[in-house]
């Protein structure tokens, strides 16, 4: 096996008194499309957060092949990432949001910059919002400008902070399908952050799922896999969408 | 137009208390109950309860015919009140909807140990505040050292620099001040001639409100209101614009494309403000002049031209370019006082909304300490 793309050694998230999770560890291979499930509020965001450079872990530590810890400071930057929200600029134009990363770390002339700026968009299907505002884009639009504008600088690396949410079925299909391009053609490794079950069995290869209550990795490895075969009741009740308290649609009354 | 509430409508309910039988009260609750009558169902718990606590309560509720979830939870937590204070109580008689309800909102269950707010004393809140002063002028002091750090990068290499941000921040903070900053030291100048015209009439020295006004405008006035008005104007719009860029995630966005915020954002809002208030002061010293000249004319029946010739006599180079100088610290102030607080926004709007108000109080502040401090060194160094 090769040596993976990132390694996450012995973390131990959370800020102040509050530790989230603790002694988490895995590897993620080149070219996988990685997703980190859970619950809300189990530490998915931190953990993103950590993997990108934008805080720091509590004790532990991330390597990835060819840059060490990830780090936001020194020199043009080795991932790109696609926040939540987009993130778009509001006060420049899809277009210039496109060209901002590219005019600072590569001496393109402004010629040069537009073109690779209209083939990114073509790219995710948004050749005709060039010149639009971020804030006159639907939500599925935004997302997709915000990974064109991850993709600016050619990394090898995307990290995707849940890319499907708040989407409409068809528009987070079509993002789906989009991944799975991004994955296939141009050999992309992708890191994704969701909770949605239908993406994540049509596109992830590998996952890892974190537990609250046990501050752990509750299960890894092929989601399809994981539904199927796992033992654990919380895994079960997670990719089969039930509840350990809930047995049907309604709850039932308990004898009084 | 609004539905008008019927006035003083009878509640559609009715509650009975019946004295203990066997050992448990018994509270009644008939006819059709709403939220809407919360109210008046609390009140009558509330008096009616304590008396039968001792005996323990059964609430028949085979009468009630409909609830809302409001006025089941006001139920329930009746019961819950009892049940804490030691006294067993029960639901009887629920059927059909006014069951279901009770399940959902765990009226079979014990009461729910709430968790006690933690009571902060006087003595602890000014600890708090104290400790938050101190942090904030920690976290304001390493902003300042990045900010030299950012700043000294971008001068040792000018290409790293957002110049082409610079021009509509000078636009926005300078030009578009200009008719505000303009009226209002206009009506400032004019007012003060106006006042002192008055006094200076009685010894017949009016002319010599030219030289009040020019040294005033130029020397204090003229930096010191400019530089209150931009701070209200652009201070306000960089610690919001830049508050929502952090709660949106858009700083991070920054980051994660290898462009550091203090550089990209705050380096040319910091530049412009030093540039422009200078600029903005002087074309305030010239208006507030100006205001002064026309109560001089107006109502000392002085010339223009023995006006001017008197503010030029009184004026030296010096007096305009000290007023400069501060202007120019004051930009630097309200720029690194307003980025700060904006970049320092958390949870939503209204942590930007919390910041924006104290980026406009604290370089309000700033401003005449800033002010104070300049006087008095220019005093002691016999300027």
């Amino acid at each position: 096996m090769n040596a993976p793309l990132i390694t996450v050694k012995d973390l131990t998230m959370g800020w102040g008194d509050l530790i989230l999770l603790e002694d988490v560890s895995f590897e993620i291979q080149r070219g996988e499309i990685f997703a980190i499930l859970g619950a809300s509020g189990c530490g998915k965001s931190t953990l993103l957060r950590y993997l990108t450079g934008l805080d720091e872990p509590m004790a532990g530590s991330i390597r990835i092949e060819g840059v060490g810890a990830p780090t936001l400071e020194v020199g043009r930057p080795a991932f790109g990432v696609m926040f939540q929200s987009g993130a778009l600029f509001g006060s420049m134009t899809v277009g210039e949001n496109l060209a901002l990363p590219l005019n600072e770390w590569a001496r393109l002339p402004p010629a040069a910059v537009s073109a690779i700026v209209r083939a990114k968009l073509r790219l995710v299907g948004l050749q005709d919002s060039e010149h639009q505002q971020p804030s006159e884009l639907s939500g599925g639009m935004k997302k997709r400008a915000a990974i064109a504008r991850a993709m600016t600088l050619e990394p090898d690396l995307i990290f995707l902070d849940e890319p499907s949410s708040g989407l409409d079925p068809v528009s987070a299909v079509e993002l789906d399908e989009l991944i799975l391009t991004l994955n296939a053609d141009l050999g992309l490794t992708v890191v994704l952050v969701t909770h949605e079950l239908p993406s994540i069995f049509k596109i992830a290869t590998r996952c890892v799922l974190l537990d609250r209550p046990t501050r752990s990795i509750l299960a890894w490895g092929d989601p399809r896999l994981l539904r199927d075969e796992s033992d654990l009741s919380e895994v079960h009740h997670f990719f089969n969408r039930t509840s350990p308290e809930h047995t049907g649609p309604g709850r039932e009354r308990k004898d009084v | 137009m609004t539905a008008s509430r019927p006035a003083e409508a009878r509640p559609a309910f009715q509650i009975e208390f019946i004295d203990p039988v066997e050992g448990l009260a018994e509270v009644r609750v008939e006819g059709a109950l709403t939220f809407a009558d919360g109210g008046a169902l609390w009140d009558r718990l509330r008096s009616k309860l304590p008396m039968a606590a001792k005996a323990g309560v059964r609430f028949d509720l085979s009468g009630l015919e409909s609830i809302d979830g409001g006025a089941m939870a006001l139920l329930v937590q009746a019961k819950w009140d009892l049940e804490t204070s030691g006294t067993y109580c029960e639901f009887t008689g629920s059927t059909g909807a006014v069951a279901k309800l009770l399940a959902l909102y765990d009226g079979d269950a014990r009461a729910a140990p709430r968790t006690p707010r933690l009571h902060v004393g006087v003595l602890g809140h000014v600890g708090d505040s104290t400790l938050a002063a101190v942090r904030g002028t920690q976290v304001f002091l390493a902003f300042v050292g990045s900010m030299v750090l950012a700043s000294g990068g971008v001068l040792r290499r000018p290409r790293t620099g957002n110049w082409r941000g610079l021009v509509p921040l000078v636009t926005r903070t300078g030009a578009d001040a200009v008719p505000i900053v303009g009226l209002i030291l206009f009506l400032i100048g004019f007012v003060m001639g106006f006042q002192s015209a008055v006094q200076l009439k009685e010894f017949g020295a009016s002319i010599y409100v030219a030289d009040l006004v020019a040294l005033s405008m130029t020397r204090e006035l003229g930096p010191l209101m400019t530089a209150i008005i931009v701070c209200g104007r652009s201070g306000a719009a960089f610690a919001a614009e830049l508050g929502a860029m952090r709660v949106s995630e858009e700083i991070d966005a920054l980051r994660t494309m290898g462009i550091g915020p203090l550089r990209f954002l705050v380096f040319p809002r910091v530049l412009a403000l030093f540039l422009v208030l200078p600029v903005l002061t002087l074309l305030g010293d010239f208006v507030g002049i100006l205001g002064g000249l026309l109560v001089g004319v107006v109502s000392l029946q002085l010339t223009i031209t023995g006006y001017l010739n008197e503010t030029l006599r009184a004026l030296d180079l010096w007096d305009i370019s000290q007023g400069l100088l501060k202007a120019s610290v004051f930009g630097l102030a309200i720029g690194l006082i307003s980025c700060s607080q904006g970049l320092a926004a958390t949870g939503g709007a209204e942590g930007v909304g919390r910041r924006t108000t104290s980026s406009v109080v604290i370089s309000l502040f700033a401003l005449i300490v800033i002010d104070a401090a300049f006087t008095l060194g220019f005093y002691e160094l016999g300027l």
